[in-house]
């Protein structure tokens, strides 16, 4: 029992990456909600920044500058790839929040379940 | 020239991209139109030397910036990546002609500028998947592409465009994120992003089996076959291709899915090689299937669609089966059957859309039922629609058949027989779905809006034309399609066996 | 001729009926000059065949590879004997049957008459191209390009009743070569690593009977143009096209394209040694038999008259894929000679019955009580033609039957000797009536047509085409001798 949850506090940080990961995808299935399923897509994406920052921290250690008084450094490439991510993951938003805006302007509404049914009266 | 010339693989993608930005700054749709004609036009160049390096010299290595991989990020041209490349600008460049009157009749005037920017940015973004050999990298350019392409889609002049654009903005953002999901947990095995050297390090037989890496497999291959429109991950294809831009269906037809199978490819066998992809996970079991499944399902709901696009995109979801079939076998004859279809089915469905853009430009209308008695109004127009459709079924002679045969001799090898029968018996759906249209456009009487209907203008003409001359080309002289596809999957096959 | 050698000369008859299509495509305008375009292009087509002849007896093989679409898989030609012999079959009648055309589209003022000629064109072409394919790939191909561009000639009427034909004759060709032909190809290729046509055949020797027999019933179900039943029935559904396509494509070219390549697939691939071995073709032998008499009485109950030859052409290719499974050389070659004596007497009664409907209208049998005294030549070459489709001398039918018979008897299969006898006298209860109503009954007394023979242009092919089943009785020699490398024919 005792090595389980030291196994458990040891990963805790893949323990909230997957939470966020599943919690983020379930709304985007669940949910009819145009705007609610964009805020599940962004904590998915969000779960992926953590599942790269995470590990690469290592504690005690610094960036990597090259002076005698650090021996242990942080592999700073995973920020530097999640910074490029958080890029897209905005350009993914704001282009879907915008596509939600032109359909509530053509249908009237941003509920999926309303929209389909509008489209099979035609 | 030589200093341009080792400079190609970046230009490949910096081009289209720097074009995208110009062609922003044009005021009308004609120039920039013009503008992007232009830049398209010089794609097919770039790509047709680095093929003819490629073939001369072998594989290209280019270092971003200088910096050597894998800390650097690495453009590589080996003789798959090469072809796709050639694949894409080619049918991005003999897309152009036609775009004029199609995007100019189906997009208002001051948004054709934005349409063009797209159209180059998601060039520049099906460029780059394919050039780069950095897993991040790809990510980053399938980003760039998908976001292009959400906003191609959304400028369809039907409402419901929209709604299949945020459908896709979805479900592909998810298939992306999966992607990054696995590629993060490859690196956290292996600490490297180079696509290649993640490759020599997982040979080490220590890496084998961990299970990081078979779930790595399990995220990167959902994630793309979602952008590849496996079955059944292909629910955003039907209404993004139905409702898009006439030009947008075309060019995404022939090319994004393409694309995606490539990525599908690389991973598979450059990456995690034939032993993890196929003995330790049953990458097989599962592909053969589900394509299976495309090849049926997807054919046959295409026999029972009115909306002819639509119908076009089912069938693309079955053409698709045939290339995730040919990389299932896993043997130099399926696989190279997967790798020529590749270009087989760009060139015919490409074709085929865009005889339904001619129809839509002359008709405003692609139903089923508002094209009785076209065939002898659009003579040359149908004609197209209907050697596409012949190459569709795979008879002999056309482009379709060199690929079927391969997949099928590929079955035959491994033993499995009902699969050859499958395949042939798939092939005859198609039959059902083009006789279809084809009856209706001979056989009913012609409603007053399709009296007036003529071909298309000559710009509009001749891109299909060629396209569909192509098609039978590569019916008969296989050497550049099915030759450099045979050798390509020597190299995947017997580099990392 | 002109100087070509004999591959210039063969790759230009498989060129020539493409081009000529082409340039009657470009002259819809004019319909002389098109119909004028047709003729040129039949005659130099038949020129060009008949001036292979004289080198192909004397032993010349002329053999092109053009490219190889996929390894071990070229586009080639190669003339012998057997695809020489269909080929003149075809280009010759594609003479006759033209002049008979112009006079039929004309009468009847048809709409669409360039597609017509053109399809027609395409059509003969490939024809052509089967006959001199070298491997089964090539002749695959021109197998599938000759469904396909007949399709729009049997939907030519472009109602209903052809829309249906159509898609009847169109699935069941493309489906039975997609599904059962190709596969066939397919273990071909695999196990022998060759599609190209040899003497001896090509699949390895000592392969297990079964086998043979399951390749055999692939390939004899699979060449679907040979309507063996049960999938005989898209050839009664072709019949809604217009008479001059039943008569040249229906009797002629289309289904003796499927009963050629059963002669080919059998002398070249299979080989007769491994045929005949373990008995793996004796199934066929007795399925085709079953045809034979099943068509014939299917015949008898037909009272539209092109259904009726319909089926009867279903019976009569049943006698060459009769003769392939019996494999021996006097059945093969009796086989092959069949091709061309039923070619001449089918295409006669189709004439006929086309050069009846444009006179009088008619197409039902009870409907045509003395039309023999309107229509005095044309019943008479009916009757010719009926003769010769029996087998009674001196017309050539009698021949091929007779081989057929001997090869029969050769192979142990005595019973086979009964079915052809059967056989002939069903031949005689379906088409001799006919012409016994047309002479001998008065007609029906609400019968106030008055009509006379058909046009010339429709007449003059009837009376060479009924010469000709005279001709080739004596003529048969001179085939016999055009066959014989077939069988005698032995690799090292």
């Amino acid at each position: 029992m005792r090595d389980a949850i030291l196994r458990f506090a040891e990963h805790y940080n893949y323990v909230v990456t997957i939470f966020l990961m599943v919690a983020g995808l379930f709304i985007v299935i669940a949910r009819g909600n145009m705007i609610k399923k964009l805020i599940g897509l962004s904590v998915f994406q969000t779960s992926v920044y953590l599942l790269y920052v995470g590990p690469s921290k290592i504690i005690g250690g610094t960036a990597p500058i090259l002076d005698p008084a650090f021996k242990v450094y942080t592999n700073p490439l995973p920020h530097v790839l999640i910074l490029t991510a958080i890029v897209v993951g905005v350009a993914v938003l704001s282009l879907g929040l915008a596509l939600v805006v032109r359909i509530k302007e053509a249908y009237g509404t941003i509920e999926e379940d309303e929209i389909f049914a509008q489209e099979t009266d035609e | 020239m030589s200093a341009l010339e080792s400079q190609l693989p970046i230009l490949q993608v910096i081009v289209p991209l720097v074009g995208a930005v110009l062609v922003a700054l044009m005021r009308g749709g004609r120039s920039a139109w013009a503008v992007a004609l232009v830049i398209t036009w010089t794609m097919p160049v770039i790509s047709i030397l680095l093929m003819r390096k490629v073939l001369a010299t072998g594989p290209i290595s280019y270092h971003l910036g200088g910096w050597a991989p894998p800390i650097g990020i690495e453009y590589r041209v080996d003789l798959l990546a090469a072809f796709v490349l050639v694949l894409v600008s080619v049918v991005g460049a003999a897309l152009m002609p036609f775009a004029r009157r199609s995007v100019a009749s189906e997009i208002d005037g001051d948004k054709q500028v934005w349409f063009y920017t797209m159209y180059l940015l998601c060039l520049a973004g099906l460029l780059g998947i394919t050039i780069t050999a950095d897993a991040f990298n790809l990510f980053v350019f399938l980003e760039i592409s998908s976001l292009a392409t959400y906003v191609l889609i959304a400028l369809g002049r039907d409402r419901r465009a929209l709604l299949a654009a945020y459908q896709y903005l979805i479900m592909g953002t998810i298939g992306a994120t999966f992607y990054v999901i696995g590629v993060g947990l490859l690196y956290l095995v292996t600490g490297s992003l180079n696509i290649y050297d993640i490759a020599s390090r997982l040979a080490d037989p220590a890496m084998q089996n961990p299970r990081p890496v078979m779930a790595a497999l399990a995220f990167i291959v959902v994630g793309i076959s979602l952008k590849l429109a496996l079955f059944p991950l292909h629910v955003w294809l039907p209404g993004a291709y139905a409702h898009a831009p006439s030009f947008a269906s075309a060019f995404l037809a022939g090319t994004a899915t393409k694309v995606a199978i490539y990525v599908l490819i690389r991973f598979a066998f450059s990456v995690f090689g034939v032993a993890i992809s196929f003995e330790t996970l049953p990458l097989t079991e599962v592909l053969v299937v589900l394509s299976l499944a495309a090849m049926f399902i997807a054919s046959i709901i295409a026999v029972f669609e009115t909306n002819l696009k639509r119908m076009l995109a089912y069938s693309s979801l079955g053409q698709v089966g045939y290339i995730t079939l040919g990389i299932a076998l896993a043997n130099t004859q399926g696989l190279t059957g997967g790798i020529v279809h590749l270009l087989n089915h760009a060139l015919m469905k490409t074709a085929l859309f865009m005889a339904l853009g001619a129809i839509a430009y002359r008709l405003g209308s692609v139903k089923l039922d508002a094209i009785a008695g076209i065939g002898r109004r659009m003579p040359w127009t149908m004609a197209v629609f209907v050697l596409g459709g012949m190459a569709l079924v795979g008879v002999p002679g056309t482009a379709g058949f060199v690929s079927k045969w391969y997949l099928a001799i590929g079955a035959v090898e491994k033993g499995w027989w009902p699969l050859v029968f499958a395949i042939l018996i798939s092939s005859l759906i198609a039959v059902v779905y083009v006789g279809r249209v084809v009856e209706v456009a001979w056989f009913r009487e012609p409603s007053p809006a399709v009296e007036k209907c003529t071909d298309p203008p000559l710009s509009m003409l001749i891109p299909m034309l060629v396209l569909t001359a192509a098609t039978i080309y590569f019916g008969i002289d296989t050497e550049a399609s099915a030759g450099m596809a045979l050798k390509a999957a020597e190299t995947l096959l017997g580099g990392l066996k | 001729m002109l100087g070509l050698s004999p591959e210039t000369t063969m790759l230009a008859a498989v060129v020539l009926p493409f081009i000529g299509a082409i340039a009657i495509a470009f002259l819809h305008r004019s319909p002389n000059l098109r119909e004028a375009a047709t003729l040129v292009t039949a005659v130099l087509l038949a020129a060009l065949v008949w001036s292979l002849a004289g080198p192909v007896m004397a032993g010349a093989r002329p053999d092109v590879a053009l490219i190889e679409v996929v390894p071990g898989l070229p586009l080639a030609f190669k003339v012998e004997p057997l695809g020489l012999m269909f080929a003149l079959v075809a280009s010759t009648l594609w003479i006759v049957n033209s002049i008979y055309s112009i006079g039929y589209m004309r009468a009847h003022d048809e709409p669409r008459q360039t597609t017509f000629y053109v399809c027609f064109a395409i059509a003969l072409g490939s024809a052509v191209g089967l006959a001199f394919s070298r491997n089964l790939f090539t002749l695959f191909l021109f197998y599938e390009l000759l469904t396909l561009s007949t399709y729009p000639l049997v939907t030519h009427n472009g109602d209903r009743k052809a829309l249906i034909g159509g898609r009847i004759y169109l699935m069941l060709l493309i489906g039975s070569s997609m599904v059962l032909l190709l596969p066939a190809i397919i273990v071909t290729a695999f196990l022998s690593g060759t599609t190209e046509f040899t003497a001896g055949g090509i699949l390895p020797k000592g392969l297990d009977a079964t086998i043979v027999g399951l390749l055999l019933a692939l390939y004899a179900f699979g060449i679907g143009k040979a309507a063996l039943m049960p999938l005989h029935f898209w050839l009664p559904s072709a019949m809604v096209a217009p008479t001059p396509v039943s008569a040249l494509l229906h009797a002629v070219a289309v289904v003796k394209a499927g009963v050629f390549t059963v002669l080919k697939v059998v002398i070249y691939v299979f080989g007769v040694e491994t045929l005949t071995a373990g008995g793996a073709r004796d199934w066929l032998v007795y399925f085709a038999s079953a045809t034979l008499i099943a068509a014939s009485l299917v015949a008898l109950t037909r009272q539209n008259l092109k259904a009726r030859l319909a089926y009867s052409t279903v019976s009569q290719l049943s006698y060459v894929v009769l003769a392939a499974a019996i494999a021996t050389s006097s059945s093969l070659i009796g086989g092959g000679m069949h091709i061309v004596m039923h070619a001449a007497g089918k295409i006669t009664l189709f004439f006929c019955a086309g050069a009846i409907y444009v006179a009088a209208h008619k197409t039902e049998i009870g409907e045509l009580d003395g039309i023999g005294r309107r229509m005095p030549v044309t019943m008479a070459a009916f009757f010719i033609a009926s003769l010769s489709i029996i087998g009674l001398p001196p017309f050539g039918g009698v021949w091929s039957k007779w081989l057929i018979g001997a090869g029969a008897l050769d192979a142990g299969f005595a019973f086979v000797v009964g079915v052809l006898m059967v056989s002939s006298l069903l031949n005689v209860a379906y088409l001799l009536p006919i012409v016994g109503r047309a002479f001998f009954l008065p007609p029906k007394p609400d019968d106030h047509d008055v009509h006379g023979e058909a046009p010339l242009a429709c007449l003059i092919p009837i009376v060479i085409t009924a010469t000709l089943c005279l001709v080739l009785f004596f003529a048969a020699g001179t085939i016999e001798e055009l066959l014989r490398p077939l069988v005698t024919a032995r690799p090292g």
